[in-house]
């Protein structure tokens, strides 16, 4: 059977590549285009390891087809710095140690950027509760928590 | 390495007719939540994919001038709860649906999904069920509508017939007065599966129960519709007996299994407190108090 060709927006430039019907969207992006920031924890959708947004909707990429994307938006956490400058969230991770091994990492950041593009000022079961779907085996969330609502708060009072 | 096929057809149509060809090797994708992980452990190996998305009628939310709802089958959780209108008419629907999985499952799980997966548990259903939803279906021999209640068919299975494709859910307008909610008990507080759960719809009319429905969840080999307990509420003032009469009725409708996650006696007790609970949030929804 032929690949298929798909054409898409990822992280802001037009991309194309060809997949198997079946293939997942987390395969193509780590394994044709080297986009290996979105880790594949599970591959069932309960981690949220390989979180990414699509059309600006926050969803695993392990459940989606690669050949559902074209025409749509991908961003990925490799389009979450910009150059040299990290996202705030990503800056405030590093000064509060919210991470031990890093494999949730990619996945948590891209949710908590979701979560304040929408809600700039959530509540503490606010963050937990949109962050339910992120599973980390080794910081217990405390530390993940505190970062997202204290970055809410950094951009908050910059904005 | 495969010979699956792909295909987004941009119209019902189309998606009838590819349905129909590939005579039952085929699947229909909506948002993916329960395809992709049976594709992924082997329980799926569809010939081809038909992903329904394009087309517009399944992925939309419209409200008709007399203020009922349709709700495509392919619609997802985000979507519906953004919609600016859907959430007030029908709070006890949105936050059943809205339930299901993750922030990221909810970007595109969708109410049709759910139902056509068939499991007793499925949160979106009995809120469903309460609300009056009707369901329509397309297949080769064109459209017909059910009840939603009448669509599964047991754990797993549903009454489509071969090659019919869920379209989407018309919701009944709503009288003044009107509210509901959904409950399930579950034993952690996100991201888990019913143990039991009960969808009430009211309407109130000073302060009395002018109309009633109930859903039952993880209850029985189906989602259910328990006639009995909204008899029992109809025409009271949601009292004690009242409410005592209803919760045994949703209690005596339950065909339970015992498994990890409930026994027998507990989800039959359980269900009839749900109803209670229930009950009292679609009051105080249908009041205005909440």
């Amino acid at each position: 059977m032929a690949k298929l060709h798909v054409t898409t927006t990822i992280n802001g430039e037009p991309t194309e590549f060809l997949c198997d019907p079946s293939q997942s969207m987390l395969d193509v992006l780590r394994n044709t285009l080297g986009l290996t920031g979105s880790k594949e924890g599970c591959g069932t959708g309960d981690c949220g390891a390989c979180s990414i947004t699509l059309d600006g909707r926050l969803t695993c990429s392990c459940l989606v087809l690669a050949a559902e994307v074209g025409g749509h938006e991908i961003n990925t956490i490799e389009g979450m710095a910009q150059g040299d400058e990290l996202h705030p969230l990503q800056q405030k991770f590093l000064e509060m140690a919210a991470l031990q091994c890093g494999i949730c990492t990619p996945g948590v950041l891209m949710a908590a950027r979701a979560l304040l593009e929408k809600n700039p000022d959530p509540t503490e079961t606010e963050v937990r509760f949109w962050l339910a779907g992120n599973l980390c085996r080794c910081t217990g969330y405390d530390k993940i928590v505190r970062a997202v609502l204290e970055t809410a708060a950094e951009m908050r009072s910059a904005a | 390495m495969t010979d699956i096929r792909y295909l987004a057809p941009p119209t019902l149509d189309e998606a009838v007719s590819a349905f129909a060809a590939a005579q039952g090797a085929a699947r229909i994708l909506a948002g993916g939540t329960d395809l992709l992980v049976q594709m992924r452990n082997g329980m799926a190996r569809p010939g081809t994919i038909i992903d329904i998305k394009k087309i517009p009628e399944m992925t939309s939310v419209t409200e008709s001038a007399d203020g009922g709802f349709w709700v495509g089958a392919a619609v997802s959780g985000a979507a519906l709860a953004e919609h600016p209108r859907f959430g007030k008419v029908w709070p006890g629907v949105l936050e059943a649906i809205n339930l299901i999985g993750s922030t990221q499952v909810q970007g595109r799980a969708s109410p049709g999904g759910n139902l056509c997966h068939g499991s007793p548990a499925a949160d979106s259903v009995p809120a469903m069920v309460a609300a009056g939803a009707v369901v329509t279906i397309a297949g080769p021999n064109g459209r017909r509508t059910m009840p939603v209640e009448a669509f599964p068919a047991g754990p797993g299975r549903t009454n489509l017939a071969a090659g019919e494709i869920l379209v989407g859910f018309t919701l009944p307008a709503r009288p003044a007065g009107s509210g509901d909610a959904y409950l399930r008990m579950i034993p952690r507080t996100e991201m888990d599966i019913a143990v039991v759960g009960v969808g009430v719809s009211l309407t109130m009319a000073g302060g009395v129960v002018a109309a009633a429905r109930v859903g039952l969840g993880a209850a029985a080999p189906t989602v259910l519709l328990v006639p009995d307990a909204a008899r029992a509420l109809v025409g009271s003032k949601l009292d004690d007996a009242a409410l005592n009469a209803a919760a045994a009725a949703c209690s005596a409708a339950c065909k339970p299994i015992d498994d990890k996650r409930g026994t027998i006696v507990y989800r039959t007790k359980v269900a009839a407190v749900l109803l209670k609970r229930a009950a009292a949030i679609a009051a105080d929804r249908a009041q205005g108090k909440a």
